[in-house]
């Protein structure tokens, strides 16, 4: 079975990011880089399904800047076979990277294109179902739990207040959730091994972007939490200003 | 590779909290479950060579190891041997006993990180030691003392050194010292350990040695020669400390800064006065600046360059500016220094062991002025 994993380079959730004074980016200085946290569960179930097997191949995919080599060793580190970097800068608009993953992909042998549910840089969600769409391959996104047997896959997603059965013909794009498993670290033996895995780095043009950034800017400043009481005496008078103060409830 | 690294040590800590540490600390236990993850993951195997089934780096990578155990709060003293002790085989042994142990210590089936050469009559004056080893045959018959021996009780094989020649016999008084390799398993009633209690939750022991025999198949390299085969580890040994020290230096650091600006006295933040910020700013230049002296020392090691001033000078460096660093902290923490809940009392006691061990940093600064800088011998 040959599963391929779409990584991509996004900074630490740790770091303090702050935007350009055009307001059309981040300032990347002193930026920490790490695979995207929602991608490592995609990879830890690319690595799972091959061990389970015995058998079968994990690609890890990224388009992505130079740097993003180390991504890619991290999921080699953590596992996989091989690895692919499509250079480039990725942009905001996901339609334009869902393309040119698209075309890497075509000409690619596989029975499972595994995703992140989402980047937590821009949070946009696109790019999985986007790519299942261009290449007419089955999707289930948002996934916590899958099943692979010969030819097919069992998906659990999580939708609103529940969870959802879907069965996809392979092959097909899933996309995963927090809980689908717990990612390995990696550790010495696979940091060791990923220096000598094969990563092929390929320069790409990317089409031009059909949506533009126009601004962006930081969040206010949060202001500070209120208490509302101690104990279970403070239940009733939390539960009645999260229903109609805030309206979450 | 670096980044990589440290990232992945730094992952394996997270997940042996304080409390993790504290509770040993208490009870005075071994860290075993840290230690087997370590070894599994293969960062106490990381100097070994790869045909040996190590991952063939050098003390650059060692020391980020190490330095970022102590960093993240751990105790890297607990296993730190198993890394370099092997470098004495590695380095004089035969083909026959790298073949014989060294894959095993990689996989972390022997335990090699116990060396005995300190004595009740003989630490830092390493020639004068008594234990003897006497050819008999086949043997060595070893007899006498050694003291403050770590991690016997954790330990398959350990490297000793013993007079194999009297000091009244030899031309040099570094001659007629030998180097062996004792199977603990093995030992039986010949050799007592009796644990001496510290300050510090550290296994150490007081060793009696009575007949104890060492196979001569056993003996690393030539016999005689062995006060030379046990110096040639001590830059290794230095340079990997030193890199604790400096985990140690930003272990108080990053307390005392977080601490500094979350505290409040008087309506602001504690580290809003210089006198409790400076000393904090001032630790941290000098832990960093022995960290540059530590990769340079780690750099010309890994090259087999010359190392010995960078790599005595770093270890000095480092465990100065750790200790400065360890009382700046306590300063900034004021009482809840020594509360043991915090954890800092427990760092503050491991971090003053290195301004005497490995060598006492009073010999450290004899070796630079007379061995560097050319000035009378003062012992």
């Amino acid at each position: 079975m040959n599963i391929i994993v779409c990584v991509k380079r996004v900074p630490d959730s740790g770091t303090r990011v702050r935007v350009t004074g055009d307001g059309r980016g981040i300032d990347t200085s002193g930026v920490k880089y790490v695979v995207n946290p929602y991608d490592e569960f995609a990879v830890e179930e690319a690595i799972q399904i091959r061990e389970e097997r015995g058998e079968g191949q994990v690609t890890a995919l990224c388009l992505g800047p130079d740097e993003a080599e180390e991504q890619l060793r991290n999921a080699l580190a953590m596992g996989a076979d091989d690895a692919v970097l499509l250079e480039a800068e990725p942009p905001m608009d996901g339609l334009t990277v869902a393309r040119e993953l698209a075309a890497e992909l075509e000409d690619r042998d596989f029975d499972l294109l595994l995703f992140g549910k989402q980047a937590i840089d821009d949070d946009n969600m696109q790019v999985p179902p986007m790519v299942a769409e261009i290449l007419g391959l089955p999707c289930a996104t948002v996934v916590v739990d899958l099943d692979v047997e010969d030819g097919r896959a069992v998906a659990r997603r999580e939708v609103e207040g529940g969870h959802e059965m879907v069965e996809l013909e392979l092959p097909a794009v899933v996309s995963t959730q927090k809980g689908l498993n717990e990612p390995r670290y990696a550790d010495l033996k696979g940091i060791m091994a990923a220096k000598k895995k094969p990563l092929e780095k390929k320069e790409v043009e990317l089409a031009e972007a059909s949506t533009e950034l126009l601004s962006m800017r930081e969040p206010e400043e949060g202001t500070d939490g209120e208490i509302v009481g101690e104990g279970a005496e403070a239940a009733p008078e939390l539960a009645r200003r999260l229903h109609e103060e805030a309206k979450v409830l | 590779m670096e980044d990589r690294l440290r990232d992945a040590v730094r992952d394996l800590c997270d997940r042996y909290p304080d409390e993790y540490w504290r509770e040993l600390d208490r009870r005075g236990a071994y860290p075993a479950d840290f230690v087997q993850e370590l070894t599994d993951a293969g960062y106490l195997a990381c100097m070994i060579p790869e045909e040996y089934g190590g991952a063939g780096l050098g003390v650059s990578e060692g020391g980020v190891i190490l330095e970022e155990i102590n960093r993240s709060g751990g105790n890297a003293a607990a296993c730190h041997a198993q890394m370099y002790t092997m470098g004495t085989v590695l380095r004089h042994g035969s083909e026959e006993q790298k073949e014989r142990w060294l894959p095993q210590v990689a996989r972390g089936d022997l335990r090699l990180q116990s060396f005995a050469v300190t004595e009740p009559d003989a630490g830092s004056d390493t020639t004068r030691i008594q234990t003897r080893a006497e050819r008999r045959g086949d043997v060595y018959v070893l007899r006498g003392t050694k003291v403050f021996i770590s991690r016997v009780q954790h330990s398959d094989l350990m490297v000793l050194l013993a007079r194999t020649t009297p000091l009244e016999e030899v031309e040099e008084r570094t001659d007629g010292l030998s180097v062996f390799v004792v199977d603990l398993r093995r030992a039986g009633d010949a050799l007592q350990v009796r644990p001496i209690e510290t300050m510090i939750n550290h296994e150490t022991n007081e060793l009696h040695f009575d007949g104890l025999e060492v196979p001569a198949e056993n003996r690393i390299g030539e016999e005689g020669e062995g006060f030379r085969y046990i110096l040639s580890g001590m830059n290794a040994e230095r340079i990997l400390l030193a890199s604790e020290s400096v985990g140690d230096g930003l272990y108080f650091v990053d307390r005392a800064s977080d601490y500094a600006s979350e505290r409040e006295v008087f309506g602001a933040p504690i580290g809003s006065n210089q006198g409790v910020q400076f000393p904090v700013a001032e630790a941290y230049m000098k832990v960093r600046a022995a960290a540059v002296m530590r990769d340079r020392a780690a750099d010309l090691f890994d090259a087999d360059r010359p190392c010995a001033e960078e790599a005595n000078s770093c270890k000095y460096l480092a465990s100065e500016a750790a200790w400065e660093a360890a009382n700046a902290a306590m300063d900034t923490f004021g009482g809840y220094g020594m509360a043991t809940e915090y954890g800092l009392e427990r760092k503050f006691r491991e971090a003053r062991l290195y301004l005497v061990a490995p060598v006492s940093n009073n010999l450290v600064l004899s070796y630079v002025g007379q061995h560097v800088l050319g000035m009378p011998r003062s012992y």
